[in-house]
This record gives structure tokens, sequence and C-alpha cells, in this order.
């Protein structure tokens, strides 16, 4: 039961105002930070391959425009505008291979 | 035919079967430094006592070209022996047989073999070592599986179920264990995910190795899938053999009382051990070992949520489950993980009357957006649950800090501990003495001449009045404030007068735990 990877270093952690020496883990070391939602931000919801982009940059577009279709778990997913606006950028190409939460289309 | 004809050929059938896939699968299996599948259930039982069944057992593939295979014993091993001297049923897959591959009468094995156990009330030990479903059998191994998961679930909480992950378990695979007990996993051997790294590599187009996807170390620290991580196989059973040993063989019983020891107080000291400044780390395991006998601790998921701690041990002889915040990491937050952990050993020790102590000292729960966001009030609510739902004699010790939400959920008296010590070092509040003086005297620190000088004396007061156990001891949710080194005493005699505890709890078909 020896050999976790976790850090013996003593470090500080701060709770309710009160400052604790402990050591952390791993796992909190990975933690992500966290990002507020952009309103025109289209992040991939699943991972998969992008079948193909109907949109393009400069595009004006309404909420509920197709901007592209992305393959998953072999279903074709479209992927639309979640607001009006226009198209500042588009990140992926026919044929990519996207993780989940991959910022797809950037919409203003 | 003669009887001694009749015999020998009894005996080449059996020589024939016992060859498994033959030398040159055995030859491999040994190359990637594993044991056969026999020789693991002969090495993890008492000498002698492994006694096989089923061992002329043939597959029930029909389609493509199955027909003509023999596949002997259908890849796995079942049995009957016994461990520390005491009956078990086991069975081990045979990953020389066809991958270890699960089919229609592989799954018949073991689920003979576990209604076996179920009904002689026997603990169930599972040796897994599998490439998965016989995708030639098609539905019937998946059916196989189903069969397996039932009988786990109507076996969790009767017998104990013990799995050993000695090679790849994958896809379908990983639920029998996830639904069993205990997980045993061996560095470098064993290998456990949903979809392996081929999948996600033609998915994701990102490569990653199996040991870093799902190996020993990765389900031992990350995923918490696993219970004990051991170097070797030969270290894997010596560690299922000391479980074995604190634990009742069935939930009617209760585990079996050891000759009483005193601890090793020379090396386990709790006045120098213990550290009275409330944000001064210490490890518990070593308190922990200060109070039980021979100070041995029997610890559960040690690299997981290492937060908190649980386990095994004895007092006066007799099992107990220990629940402890460990200062040393994370400050003893209770958080995601530490939660979900804690919760399912108070259920496992409250299924097989096991008593539980618990030891308290922390600063309330993780704060963080990915604490939240990852659902720490579900999470958190199931210690509550798991606490408030048990009727084994339940033992609390308050060490230093009991703040807030996590004062309740540590077993307080109000989750109906049947005993709540306390140490002077005790403090029992809301929140620790520095954010509780911002709160209450936001005011006056604010509107002081010298705001600093007005926070530390504010904080200084309420240190004085509430940081101690006497205001909880006031009002009886504190049932003894008593001397750090009468703790093992305290609890001995709590758990000698709790030997016959009946608690009546309302009638119904099953709670909703926040699972």
């Amino acid at each position: 039961m020896s050999g976790s990877h976790e850090s013996h270093e003593i470090r500080t952690i701060v709770i309710d105002n009160v400052k604790y020496k402990t050591r952390l883990t791993r796992k909190f070391l990975d933690r992500k930070p966290y990002s507020p939602d952009v309103p025109g931000h289209v992040y991939s919801f699943i991972p998969g391959t992008i079948l193909g982009v109907s949109a393009k940059e400069g595009d004006k577009v309404k909420k509920g425009t197709i901007l592209l279709e992305l393959e998953a778990m072999k279903m074709a997913n479209n992927i639309i505008a979640p607001i009006d606006g226009t198209i500042k950028k588009i990140n992926v190409k026919k044929g990519d291979l996207v993780p989940k939460n991959c910022l797809l289309v950037e919409i203003e | 035919m003669s009887l001694t004809k009749k015999t020998s050929d009894l005996k080449k059938r059996m020589r024939d079967a016992l060859m498994g896939g033959g030398q040159v699968a055995i030859d491999k299996q040994k190359a990637t430094g594993k044991m056969t599948a026999r020789e693991r259930i002969i090495a993890l039982l008492d000498p002698k006592s492994f006694h096989e069944y089923d061992l002329f057992v043939e597959h029930a593939g029909k389609d493509f070209d199955m027909s003509d295979k023999y596949l002997p014993g259908d890849g796995v091993i079942t049995g009957t022996g016994t461990l520390n001297g005491y009956p078990v049923c086991i069975y081990a897959q045979d990953f020389t047989v066809a991958g270890g591959s699960l089919g229609w009468m592989h799954a018949k094995k073991i689920t003979k073999i576990m209604d076996h156990a179920m009904k002689l009330k026997v603990p169930i030990i599972g040796i897994n070592d599998s490439g998965g479903a016989r995708i030639q059998e098609g539905v019937n191994s998946l059916a196989g599986y189903g069969e397996i998961f039932y009988r786990n679930t109507q076996a969790s909480g009767v017998i104990p179920q013990i799995s050993v992950i000695l090679g790849p378990c994958a896809g379908g695979a990983v639920y029998s264990p996830a639904l069993t007990d205990f997980v045993f996993v061996v560095d470098k051997i064993s290998k456990m995910f949903i979809t392996g790294p081929e999948v996600i590599k033609t998915v994701l187009g990102e490569e990653i190795s199996m040991e870093e996807l799902g190996g020993a170390r990765v389900q031992s620290e990350i995923t918490g899938n696993a219970h004990f991580f051991a170097e070797s196989e030969t270290e894997c059973f010596e560690q299922i053999k000391t479980l074995c040993s604190f634990i009742p063989w069935n939930n009617i019983k209760r585990a079996e009382a050891f000759p009483k020891k005193p601890p090793r107080t020379r090396s386990y000291n709790i006045d120098t051990i213990f550290p009275t400044n409330p944000r001064q780390p210490y490890d518990v395991k070593d308190v922990i070992r200060a109070i039980t006998d021979d100070s041995e601790f029997f610890e559960i998921q040690s690299m997981f949520a290492a937060n908190i701690v649980i386990g095994f041990a004895r007092l006066n002889g007799n099992t107990v489950g220990f629940v402890a915040n460990q200062p040393l990491v994370l400050a003893g937050v209770l958080d995601v993980d530490s939660s979900d952990k804690a919760a399912r050993f108070i259920r496992y020790c409250d299924a097989f009357n096991i008593p539980l102590v618990t030891l308290v000292d922390l600063p309330g729960y993780l704060p963080g957006i990915d604490q939240e966001h990852a659902g720490v009030i579900r999470h958190g609510a199931k210690v509550l649950y798991a606490y408030s739902e048990a009727t084994v004699p339940k033992m609390t010790v308050i060490t230093r800090k009991a703040y807030g939400g996590g004062y309740i959920a540590m077993c307080s008296s109000h989750l109906r501990a049947d005993f709540v010590f306390a140490w002077p070092t005790a403090e029992i509040a809301v929140m620790g003495p520095e954010g509780a003086a911002n709160i209450i005297f936001r005011n006056e620190i604010k509107n002081a001449e010298n705001p600093d000088e007005m926070r530390k004396q504010k904080i200084k007061e309420y240190k004085d009045k509430f940081a101690n156990p006497y205001v909880a001891a006031a009002y009886g949710y504190v049932d003894a404030v008593i001397e750090p080194s009468e703790t093992r005493n305290m609890l001995i005699h709590a758990l000698s007068i709790s030997s016959e505890k009946v608690q009546d709890t309302p009638k119904k078909k099953h709670g909703i735990p926040p699972f």
C-alpha cells in the first residue's frame, strides 16, 4: 500500500479565514480552474468528429442556425447557434477529432 | 471396462482439463509476472484446502466455428476451500483459455459458485483476469454478466464479496468488482476500464496507455475503485488474508475475537504525537495506533481521498471500524471523495455488525467552485445518511476541531452516536474563531480605531468562550470530556456495554440514500 503520488510537502490551505498547514493531494492540485460561461461560445458536448462546417466566419446567424455537424457515438449531431450574432471565429474544420468541451465556434 | 481403466480415463480427462490453455499459453502468462489461475487459488487459500468443481464444463458456443473448439473448464476455475481456517467460495478466470473471455457456461460456473456461497453464508472471492465478453457467444455473454451483477447485488450486505483484479477487467466486466465490497489490485498487472485505449484513440485521437488509463495506481489513488494496492500478487494475497481476519463470515455473525493486546505506547504515545494547536498537522493513523490492540491498524483505500482515514483495528480483541479525519492531508476536510469513501465504509461496518469509532478533527467542508459543482452537497449527504442509518455501536471522539457541518456529519450525538467523548483540546463550534469573530463582530472591527487590534481581541474573546468542549458538554452533546490517554479504556468500556445494542428502525423496504 505504498507508492502514493501525493506530495509530502507541507503547504497551507485556508478555510473560514484560518490557515491550516497540511499536505495537498495530486487530485486537489490538478483540479481545473473555473471559467464562467460566455453566451456566444459553442463547445462540444461530447467527443467526436466534425462531419462538416456549414457556417463561415463573418456570417450573421440567428439563434438555432445550424453551424456544424459533430459525429459522436455513431450519431450525427447538429451544433446550433445559441444566440443571434456574428460568427467571430470557427476553431474546427471538417474531419477534426474534438474532445469534450472543445471551443468550436465563437459568436458575438 | 474395468474400474482401473475407468479411473485412468478420468485421470487423463483431468490432466487435459488441468492444462488449461496449454503450456505455450501458461508460459506466456508467467512471462508477464502473473501466476496461473489455479496457482493463484492455491496460493491464496489454506494449503491443500481447495476443492474444484465443474472442471469438465464445456462452452456452449455454436457460431463462428466455436463448436469445434475445446476450452477446458470454459476459462474459469471454481471451487471451495478455507481461508484462515474458515470456508470460502472462490473463482478465478483463466486467461490462458480463450483469454479468460466470458461465455455463457463460464458465467454459469461463476453464478453457480456464487449461489453456493449465498446458501452456505460464506464469503465469495472472485479473481478477475479476462479479456471481456466472448464476442462469438453474442448476447449470451451479456446475459452472463447480467446474471453475475444481479447476484452481486443480492449478496451485498449478506456475505463478504471480494474482487481481486489480476489482469485485464474491461468493459461490462468491471461492474461485478464495482458491486462487491473490496477490490484488490496489483501494480502493473491490474487494468480496469470501461472503454480501452484503442477506443479512446479512435474516438478522440488521444493516446494513453492501459496503465495510465486504468492501472492499479489510478484505480487506487484517483478513482477510488480499488481498496487495496499491492506490489505483487503474493503481497495482494497476504492483504486478503489480513482483511478476512477482521471481518465476520456473514451478516449474522460477528467478527472473530482475537487475544487482547495493549497498544505499543512506546512507539505511539498520544501526548507526543498530538499537537494542541488546531492549525498544526499530525498523522491521525498514529493516534489510531496509540489506541488499538498491538497498535495495529489495517487501512482501506489508503491512497484515495487521504483526507479521511478508514480501516479496521481491534479493541480488546474485537474488530472495530475506524473513520478519522486526517489533518495531515487537506487539513482533514470533508469533500466529494472523502464523503463517498467514508459513507460506503460506514455502511459496510453497519451491514456486518462491526462497531464504529469516529475520530473527529476537521475544519469543515472543502471550499471551492469545483467542489460545489462536483456535487459536494449530495456526496456530503451520504455521510449524514450512513451514520444516521447505522445501528451498530457508534463511538465518537472529538480530538480538536469540530466545526460547522463537519461537526454534525462526523457521527455527532445528533446522528445517534451512542457515546461522544471529547478531549480537553476539542473545539466544537459553528466555525473557527477567526471566521466567527469576523462575522459576529463585523461592525465593531470596522468601526474600531485600530481594526486589526480589535479583530485580534475579538478572536481571542471568541476563542476563550467557544473554542472548547465545555459548551457542547453543557448541553449534553458530549457525554464525557476525557484525557487523551483515557481514550482506549473509555472505548473498550463503551464497546463492552454495547454488545447487546438493539435499535429499532422504522419499517420500510429500503431508504433512498443520496447516491
